[in-house]
């Protein structure tokens, strides 16, 4: 150990500094103004990168306000609530909001189960390693417009298609997948292309899992099971959560897939809350109420991602470093 | 622990302990399945873009054909402009991310190194500015660029690219930058080192990787965007919007698609393959104790 | 203390990598402002002029563009740029542009629904100034059911690329081989048992092959015109929804159960391109679509081409001509510069001289149909095209959208109602009809559900 570099690993390690559980520590006159000095040419980045974040969501604030719509001239008028009333009076709204549930839901733990499985078979050392991992990670890396149209043309195709080509042996017939499996095929997408960034953020964990611990659990005579469960997985688990988090934030979004593969259909049976605030702006041409739909989408994902922060282990104090 | 992580996995401790070996292989078998079972279409769209379109439209589908380029062709050479959008998505990608760096590492350090007080609000805060569903944002977006003339200008996918990454990107900087150890940064303070030699020299070094790893990630949403690089844009496209473009909608595709789709997402596969392992190291470095 | 050393060599490499980062930014930045500058808007000063041009990407506004040098060498000074996206996702773009004024583009491509639409709130460009000064153009030459359809108060507001009605398209061997005649003008229930005769599921081979895809310009095309040779319709006089009348339920009854029993598997998903390929592919036997689709195959499939006969679009009970009348066109959003340029590019592009430029290039059969009285009596056309240009002249002629249906009804269109809102009801009924085709839903249900829509959105809109 003395021949290696000298590295952080030597030095103790705190939390931020300057820091106690998160919050700064009140501290003498001299050091608060030498702190203030350090960080006041830092301001003007945070506060122009509030600016810069919150300009879209000012913009659609305040077309949500108006009841314009597009095909009528003279309609940008101001409307208080009425384009929030309407917004919420629409049965498809809510619908709308029950297949982003379900769609984000199954598509997220989908994606973290499988990736969590890809990163503990990827943290062993094997022949080949290197180039698995290239493999498991390349579906996130496609462009997602491309990843759409592919699987909806040469994958799912219930004539030209490769799945049913596949799984005739097995007597399935020529299936429309996207007719009469469409959120199952837009959820199998949804994992394909998320399931690379869960196991990069799981492998980020496993990666400092502490290997004594692991040794001494053997020593001690622990099963693979039992090892996992009690050690690998406590520690992964702040890993995990955090991409819950994040994938659930990002594939809530989700618009594409369901532009490309389904056009919300059939019927409305993968219309999505992107999707139907689409339908509001680009058929209906009502942008006030697509954009009153759509604050009212953020305030709904901000209680519940707020709920979810809370359970999750405080995850903010614990990226804090606290470890 | 240096000396330990490198030279110790749990894979080669187990098998320095002589223990499940056969469970080994019967792993290391299975990670060789899973990754060709999801790598599969990214293969089969390689293969169907060397395929003249008659040959991607067959039942059985099929594995064996004569191999073309012509698509390929037409892709580079077609009525439509390669170079434009690429050049574009280049642009668009690199300056978007470079801003996004400039701006995000200082936000980041005042939320780690010297907090604010309200740092955790603050961070919750731009979490929050990702979950605006975009599609509500995008005509009111469209106004403000048509106002500020910045409709078919590269220059208003940048600003709002920067503006979609900035949250993500300062979310993991900042989970590097409270990795640094305070004696590190006390004992550059000592020595005398001002606010610009502490970030350039003490902790930009250490949290490189990570930095690394955030820059690849923010290029690739950049690269991959889509709506608004077709909103936003008319005579200037962007990759994903020439993509969109080439396919022609009556009559066979396939080939063609597969063909630019690969070309299309080509930069951003290799970018990850070579980078993949500062992604790893730099995603991991915020773990390491 | 130990930071010295390493400090140095990272300080070294770091600000390497930094000066590295630098230069590329600013060889990427140098590019990038050059292309933005070269590809500036529009300057009107008389030196060179951009004309920008949004358009579906068809493979006939492909041939367009490929075409466009030839326009640029006899037009020094006019510059085209073409922004070329699907269907969806051009009208998004050019409905963006035009409602909000942004005058991003000189041309748009719209179509005979959207026409009288935009014009009536000014938005369009009157082009009978334009066409009245271009002797060359010969606006008379445009065929009549198309000009009434463009024009509003006697003024052409939009020119017509190419045009299409709609017929069947039949595979000669198949039915030779079964022994079947498919007469000149069918019936629906005529080619409801040539389907049931030629579907050979085995075989791959689709009896008819039916858009069943979602979107008011692809199932609902098809389906409304069932819907008016059944003697239904939207809107009875008073704008009383008829989704569940009797002659609606049993046209969709009809297209409904025809496509799922007989037709190609996927139906709910395949709109044009999918039935075209399917039908180039030797995957159907029949074929009901836009009359435009005669030049594809030629192009696409000359194979299968040699062996496509034609008929009129079949009719129902009610006897009604059933041929839908669409057409993609040219206009010039109001308000933007330069329109004496755009005219231009709009009388070459939609004018008599494109016709044979079309022709040298890509082969007569394909070229763009349905627009003028001339290409029909045109010796060379005829003889490339004669197997279908009669019946698509035909179809056009006898197409009626300002009485579509058998009861007088308040609106126009064969197969769409000419209000604003009928994007948004269209493209829930589309919707729920595509679901019926899927089996996810009775076509009981989707009818009702669609009635249900087309009351609240009519009541919604003062209907």
């Amino acid at each position: 150990m003395t021949s290696a570099p000298p590295s952080l690993q030597q030095l103790p390690v705190d939390r931020a500094p300057g820091s106690v559980n998160g919050q700064a520590l009140p501290r003498s006159v001299g050091a608060r103004a030498e702190a203030w000095k350090r960080r006041l040419p830092l301001m003007p980045a945070l506060i122009y990168v509030i600016i810069v974040t919150q300009a879209p969501f000012a913009v659609t604030l305040w077309y949500s306000f108006r009841r314009w719509n597009l095909l009528i001239p003279g309609s940008n008028k101001f409307a208080g609530l009425q384009e929030y009333r309407a917004a919420f009076d629409d049965p498809a709204f809510r619908q709308a909001a029950v297949r982003t549930v379900e769609m984000t839901a199954s598509a997220v733990i989908l994606a973290m189960l499988m990736g969590t499985g890809m990163a503990l078979l990827v943290n062993r050392k094997f022949f080949g390693r290197g180039v698995v991992r290239t493999l498991l990670i390349t579906p996130f890396l496609i462009m997602p417009v491309a990843t759409d149209l592919l699987f909806k043309t040469t994958i799912y195709d219930p004539v030209f298609g490769f799945l049913d080509y596949v799984l005739k042996p097995f007597g399935v017939g020529q299936v429309n997948w996207l007719g009469t499996h469409a959120i199952g095929s837009i959820v199998v997408v949804l994992v394909w292309e998320w399931a690379p960034f869960m196991m990069l953020i799981v492998l980020a964990g496993l990666q400092g899992e502490d290997l004594e611990a692991l040794e001494a659990a053997h020593v001690d005579g622990a099963t693979t099971i039992k090892t996992f469960v009690y050690i690998t997985l406590p520690n992964i688990k702040r890993y995990m959560e955090l991409g819950v988090l994040l994938g659930s934030i990002f594939i809530v979004q989700t618009f594409g897939e369901v532009f490309t593969m389904t056009a919300g259909g059939p019927g409305t049976s993968t219309t999505n809350l992107p999707y139907y605030l689409y339908e509001q702006v680009f058929n209906n041409f009502t942008v006030g109420v697509g954009a009153a739909a759509g604050i009212i989408v953020l305030i709904l994902t901000e209680i519940v991602a707020s709920f979810a922060l809370r359970l999750l282990s405080g995850l903010l104090v614990a990226s804090a470093g606290a470890g | 622990m240096a000396a330990t992580t490198v030279a110790l996995t749990p894979a080669r401790a187990s098998r320095r302990w002589g223990h499940q070996n056969a469970w080994g292989y019967f792993w290391s078998f299975i990670a060789w399945v899973l990754a060709i079972f999801l790598f599969f279409p990214v293969f089969w769209m390689v293969l169907t873009s060397f395929k003249t379109e008659g040959a991607a439209y067959t039942y059985p589908p099929r594995f064996i054909f004569h191999p073309t380029l012509s698509e390929y062709a037409s892709v580079f050479s077609g009525v439509q402009s390669f170079t434009k959008p690429f050049e574009h998505s280049i642009f668009v990608t690199l300056f978007s991310t470079a801003l996004v760096l400039i701006l995000a590492i200082p936000a980041a350090y005042s939320l780690s190194i010297n907090p604010v007080k309200k740092w955790r609000n603050v961070l919750f805060f731009f979490l929050t500015t990702k979950m605006l569903p975009y599609v509500a944002a995008v005509i009111p977006i469209f106004i403000v660029a048509k106002d500020l003339h910045l409709l078919n200008n590269e220059w208003s996918l940048v600003i709002l690219y920067t503006s979609m990454n900035l949250p993500l990107a300062i979310w993991m900087i900042r989970s590097f930058l409270v990795e640094v150890p305070k004696g590190l940064l006390e004992a550059a303070r000592i020595d005398g080192a001002g606010l610009w030699v502490e970030i350039t020299r003490v902790i930009m070094p250490i949290t490189l990787p990570g930095i690394a790893a955030t820059a690849l990630i923010c290029s690739i949403f950049a690269w991959n965007e889509f709506f608004f690089a077709q909103s936003l844009t008319t005579t200037n496209p962007t990759m994903s919007v020439f993509l969109v473009s080439s396919i022609q909608s009556e009559g066979l595709y396939w080939a063609h698609l597969a063909a630019a789709s690969t070309v299309a997402s080509l930069p951003v596969i290799l970018a990850g393959w070579i980078a993949q392992k500062q992604l790893v190291r730099g995603l991991s470095f915020g773990a390491l104790k | 203390m130990t930071m010295t050393v390493p400090t140095a060599r990272r300080r070294s490499r770091s600000t390497t990598k930094l000066g590295a980062a630098a230069t590329t930014l600013g060889m990427i930045a140098t590019i990038g402002i050059t292309a933005n500058a070269s590809a500036a808007n529009l300057h009107s000063d008389g030196s060179s002029v951009t004309i920008k041009v949004a358009v579906v990407s068809n493979g006939n506004m492909e041939e367009l563009e490929a075409l466009t040098p030839i326009f640029e060498k006899e037009n020094p000074g006019i510059n085209i740029e073409y922004d070329t996206l699907p269907e969806n996702s051009e009208r998004q773009l050019v409905e963006t542009d035009v409602t909000t004024h942004a005058n991003e583009f000189n041309v748009v491509m719209i179509s005979n629904y959207e026409t009288p639409i935009w014009s009536k709130n000014g938005w369009l460009a009157n082009l009978s100034a334009y066409t009245a000064t271009d002797p060359g153009y010969d606006v008379n030459d445009l065929l009549p059911p198309l000009r009434s359809a463009l024009s509003v108060g006697g003024k052409l507001y939009s020119v017509p690329f190419y045009a299409e009605s709609s017929m069947v398209y039949y595979r000669t061997d198949l039915f030779k081989a079964a022994g079947l005649t498919m007469p000149e003008h069918p019936t629906w229930s005529q080619i409801a048992s040539f389907a049931q005769k030629l579907n050979n599921p085995a075989k791959g081979v689709a009896g008819i092959c039916l858009r069943g895809e979602p979107g008011w310009g692809e199932n609902l095309a098809a389906l409304d015109t069932v819907i008016n040779t059944y003697g239904g319709s939207w809107f009875n006089e008073k704008w009383a929804p008829q989704l569940t009348s009797a002659p609606d339920v049993a046209a969709t009854n009809f297209y409904v159960n025809l496509v799922r029993k007989y037709g190609e598997p996927g139906a709910s998903n395949d709109g044009f391109t999918e039935c075209l390929n399917d039908f180039d592919a030797g995957k159907a036997s029949m074929w009901y679509d836009a009359t435009v689709a005669a030049g594809l195959i030629s192009t696409n499939a000359p194979k299968t081409f040699a062996n496509t006969g034609y008929a009129y679009a079949p009719t129902g009970p009610a006897g009604i001509a059933s041929g839908w009348l669409y057409t993609w066109s040219l206009s010039i959003p109001s308000g933007t510069p330069n329109e004496s340029a755009a005219w231009k590019y709009l009388s070459w592009a939609t004018g008599p001289q494109i016709i044979p430029e079309q022709a040298a290039k890509y082969g007569w059969a394909g070229v763009n149909p349905g627009t003028r009285a001339s290409l029909y009596k045109n010796p060379n056309y005829l003889k490339a095209a004669g197997a279908f240009s009669g019946i698509t002249l035909d179809s056009i002629d006898a197409a009626n959208p300002d009485h579509p249906t058998k009861n007088p009804v308040p609106y126009v269109g064969v197969q769409f109602v000419d209000v604003p809102w009928f994007i948004d009801l269209g493209t829930i009924v589309s919707d729920q009809i595509s679901a019926a085709i899927a089996g996810t839903e009775s076509v009981k249900t989707a009818l009702a559900n669609s009635q249900q829509d087309a009351e609240d959105i009519a009541s919604g809109n003062g209907e």
